[in-house]
């Protein structure tokens, strides 16, 4: 298991291009749902970046698309939580990812129109390339509850959806 | 007597229903976490497709082709009559992981 989550976050890395600091211990279920919880409202706030910033119809549509659908997946998650009576802890993947978010946030700040647009769009791939990665090798097989396994399952599929969403809405730009 | 009153109007019914499925039939596609059940199905022209939503996300039937774009809501069905005979391709625009094929034949 050491070993699968230390791949995963060296793909993030890689992906990323920012160091990944972690304890290398397994996560716990709670540590799993903050994990999952952080990574859906990150999209969440890029997406928000976006409305604010972006003309182009295909962007603001994908970005109305992430808004709703990580929205539903996190009132879903917490709806789980409350039911299973853990509490999100928070921890060193989730603080990564954040700090990563709050850095990519404003690198995208500095830019306009097109060039706004295109780093958008390829950091949500990436992003969801990432997060996916951290998912299926990680965030899943550690999962010990049988429904969080499946919310995290289902979460898997909606984000490789937005991925090659992402990838269609890449495609179209000239 | 109760018994003939009781039969007439299920057996007026059931004709009823007969004599339509001959024509057209609904057909359902259920929504299930992200994925078309079933993916593959085949109809006639005339025929019914039921798009019914289960997971918690809006979905799309959108076919590759053009021809139509359904937009179904969480937890509810939508409804379309197919029109052309062919086999289309049809995805979910939010999730284009999501993928279906109906083959139509002529009514």
């Amino acid at each position: 298991m050491l070993t699968k989550l230390t791949a995963a976050l060296a793909a993030l890395c890689l992906l990323t291009g920012t160091a990944f600091a972690q304890d290398g211990a397994k996560l716990t279920d709670p540590q799993i749902a903050h994990v999952a919880y952080t990574a859906g409202q990150i999209d969440i706030e890029a997406a928000k970046q976006a409305l604010l910033k972006s003309a182009n119809k295909a962007v603001r549509a994908f970005a109305e698309d992430m808004v709703r659908d990580h929205m539903a997946v996190n009132e879903q998650a917490l709806d789980l939580v409350k039911k299973l009576n853990v509490t999100p802890e928070d921890n060193d993947t989730s603080r990564t990812l954040t700090e990563q978010a709050a850095a990519k946030h404003a690198e995208l700040a500095k830019l306009d129109d097109a060039a706004f647009d295109r780093a958008y769009v390829a950091n949500e791939i990436a992003y969801h390339k990432a997060v996916n990665s951290v998912l299926e090798s990680t965030l899943i097989p550690s999962a010990s509850n049988a429904e969080l396994k499946s919310l995290l399952q289902t979460g898997l599929k909606v984000f490789q959806g937005h991925q090659q969403h992402a990838e269609d809405v890449a495609s179209k730009f000239n | 007597m109760p018994l003939r009153r009781t039969l007439m109007p299920l057996a007026v019914v059931l004709m009823g229903m007969s004599a339509a499925s001959a024509h057209a039939e609904t057909i359902q596609i259920v929504m299930d976490k992200l994925i078309y059940i079933p993916a593959e199905t085949s109809a006639k022209v005339g025929d019914t497709i039921e798009w019914i939503n289960k997971d918690i996300l809006v979905h799309t039937a959108t076919a590759t082709n053009g021809d139509w774009n359904v937009t179904i809501a969480p937890n509810k069905t939508e409804r379309l009559i197919l029109k052309k005979a062919g086999t289309i391709e049809y995805f979910c625009r939010f999730h284009p992981n999501m993928k279906g094929r109906i083959g139509v034949v002529p009514e």
